[in-house]
């Protein structure tokens, strides 16, 4: 399977305002743990390794 | 009062003038002892060289696998090992103070030996030192090496001793000299890899009278009475107990060994309650590197010396004893003139992949539990959290993945199946165990392969008329003279067809298999195995 990087998500503005509600009231280090957990849990929603291998290219600016 | 008193050995005397041997090892560690006990079993003659006069001292080796309890029980050991061992097989993690995670290192019934003992090094390496007595091995205390030159055909040492100095000249230099390695050393051999920016305090314990805790590895994260840090805990035999308590990269190695530190430390744990000694107190900073080769013509490096891991995971002295478990057959079978030289890079080709899936299993451990930077520590500390209540972030927690044996699965000694095999052990895996009916007495597979090249034939009554080769004979039905698989385990474990057959090595790793008997083919296979073939 191949990382698919087409717009997917059907509310886009909904999407980013939900990711910045759950920050709410965090500090840096509570935010960085929110934002592993969240990571983890959609990692293994996706479950393919060479998927979440192009996902890491990508977020690292190299894929 | 201590637990245990170690041995001292007799240093003998220096000889006359200088000395030529076949086979010397340097080292009389777990690795060294296992190894010179190894070849002296196959008709090989060894002297042993060892700096010191005892056994090994202090916290060091205590988790003994699976694997290695089958080699000991191929050299005689085996059930020493297991009676006097803690066996265990459960392992446990804690986040603050839930329970996080748990792993059964042996879900199935049906071997001889369990996942794990655990057991003092120096327990073990005594009664080495007794079996290699037995078994001839010329083995020389307080007899140092000094210098080495390595030559083509021979190495020359120069040995010290308290009674005088002398120079040895081997055939084969087996370099089990420790993680420290002066042989290594004396040779520029560089020894890579990385260092964990960590100190862990190492306490051993004797805890005497009624202990809350299970015989089962128990590792805690962030636990109350160690707050952010990790601490680990193992049951050894004589009511010891292994902690293991991490202290960052800041403490002060000489103050934290100090009783004044340790002793509210292991109370702050156990609870004001309960009575306790320490027997030995060390500060560790561990290590993953190796050797980019084991072999230099003709020194060849085993254990520590070649390879180094943290101790999460106990693959450093289980690694080792494969080491010598790999090479003692190969050298005994070139030294009989039955194999060519060759054979001994196999060492290299088989050890060298199996030291690398070690070192990435302990890197990879160490990394969960001294996390490299704050983000690290995030993701480490998100999938704790997780753990607790959603099993899918479990398989991540990572306290040490244990031991495992190596495959060998790329051997340049495998050959590829002669017909069709449908499933079950690969070549290059450790011949599995199971349970067989011999002249009815429960009996143990493993028990009868040896130290030989072995066919194991499933359902069939042939052998091949091939020297040097005993067959062996497995059974779905009780039969005079085989091995009764009562429980049908061996046929499955090694997905055996009625009439295939399998060739087991010296070190009871499998070398081939055959759907139907076919004597070309399995005399093709030895050759292969023995490094015989183009
Ligand atoms: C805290 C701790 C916990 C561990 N836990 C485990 C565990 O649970 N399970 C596990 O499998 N492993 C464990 N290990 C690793 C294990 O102890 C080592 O891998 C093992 O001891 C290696 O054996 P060796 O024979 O290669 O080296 P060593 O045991 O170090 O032996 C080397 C020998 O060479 C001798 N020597 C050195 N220089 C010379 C010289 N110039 N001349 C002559 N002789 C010389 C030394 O005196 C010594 O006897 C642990 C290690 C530590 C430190």
């Amino acid at each position: 399977m191949n990382l698919d990087t087409s717009p997917r998500l059907q509310d886009p503005d909904g999407f980013l305002a939900l990711i910045m509600e759950a920050h709410r009231g965090l500090d840096a280090e509570a935010a960085r743990r929110f934002d592993a957990r969240l990571a983890l849990i959609l990692a293994n929603q996706i479950g393919d390794m060479a998927v979440l291998r192009q996902a890491i290219a990508l977020a690292r600016g190299t894929g | 009062m201590p637990t245990h008193a170690n041995p001292r050995y007799a240093a003998p005397p220096p000889p006359a003038g200088p000395e030529s041997r076949g086979v010397v090892v340097v080292g009389a560690g777990l690795v060294g002892l296992t190894l010179a006990l190894d070849l002296a079993r196959h008709g090989v003659a060894v002297t042993v060289l060892d700096d010191d006069d005892t056994v090994s001292t202090g916290s060091r080796a205590i988790c003994f696998a699976k694997r290695t309890l089958e080699i000991y029980g191929r050299l005689g050991l085996g059930e020493r090992l297991r009676a006097k061992g803690v066996t265990w097989k459960t392992g446990r993690v804690f986040h603050r103070d839930q329970e996080a995670y748990a792993f059964d290192l042996l879900p199935e019934q049906g071997h001889e030996y369990p996942a794990f003992v655990n057991l003092q090094q120096y327990y073990v390496e005594e009664w080495l030192v007794e079996a290699c007595v037995a078994a001839g091995v010329d083995l020389r205390w307080k007899h140092r090496v000094a210098a080495i030159e390595p030559g083509a055909a021979s190495v020359a040492l120069s040995v010290e001793t308290p009674g005088g100095d002398y120079t040895l000249t081997a055939e084969w230099l087996l370099a089990c000299d420790g993680a420290r390695s002066p042989l290594r050393e004396a040779m520029g051999l560089p020894f890579t890899g990385q260092v964990f920016r960590d100190r862990f305090l190492i306490a051993d314990v004797v805890i005497r009278g009624d202990v809350a805790f299970p015989t089962e590895r128990w590792f805690w994260f962030d636990p109350p009475f160690h707050p952010g840090q990790s601490v680990l805990l193992h049951k050894q035999p004589d009511d010891v107990w292994r902690i293991d308590f991490q202290l960052g990269w800041d403490a002060d190695p000489e103050a934290e060994k100090q009783p004044d530190r340790v002793i509210p430390r292991v109370r702050a744990m156990l609870g004001p309650d309960v009575p306790f000694e320490l027997e030995w107190v060390s500060v560790y900073t561990f290590r993953c590197r190796r050797l980019e080769q084991f072999r230099h013509g003709r020194v060849i490096f085993a254990g520590d010396s070649a390879h180094q891991v943290s101790p999460f995971g106990a693959r450093g002295g289980n690694g080792g004893v494969q080491d010598a478990d790999n090479l003692a057959w190969k050298l005994a079978a070139v030294l009989r003139g039955e194999a060519p030289e060759r054979l001994l890079d196999s060492y290299d080709a088989e050890r060298i992949p199996a030291t690398d899936e070690n070192i990435l299993n302990s890197t990879r451990s160490t990394d969960f539990i001294t996390p490299k930077s704050e983000a690290a520590r995030a993701w480490r500390d998100a999938v704790l959290e997780l753990a607790r209540d959603h099993a899918f972030a479990r398989p991540l927690v990572n306290s040490g993945r244990l031991s495992r044996p190596a495959t060998l699965a790329e051997s340049p000694l495998n050959s590829v199946d002669s017909g069709h095999w449908p499933a079950g052990a690969v070549p290059g895996t450790p011949a599995p165990d199971a349970p067989v009916m011999r002249d009815g007495q429960p009996d143990w597979l493993l028990r009868h392969l040896g130290q030989d090249f072995c066919l194991l034939v499933f359902d069939a009554v042939w052998s091949p008329t091939l020297p040097g080769l005993r067959c062996l004979f497995v059974t779905a039905e009780e039969t005079p003279g085989a091995l009764w698989d009562h429980s049908g385990l061996a046929a499955a474990r090694y997905g055996a067809p009625p009439g295939g057959a399998v060739l087991i090595r010296p070190d009871q790793h499998i070398a081939a298999r055959f759907a139907a008997l076919d004597e070309a083919a399995v005399s093709a296979a030895i050759d292969r195995a023995m490094g015989r073939s183009p």
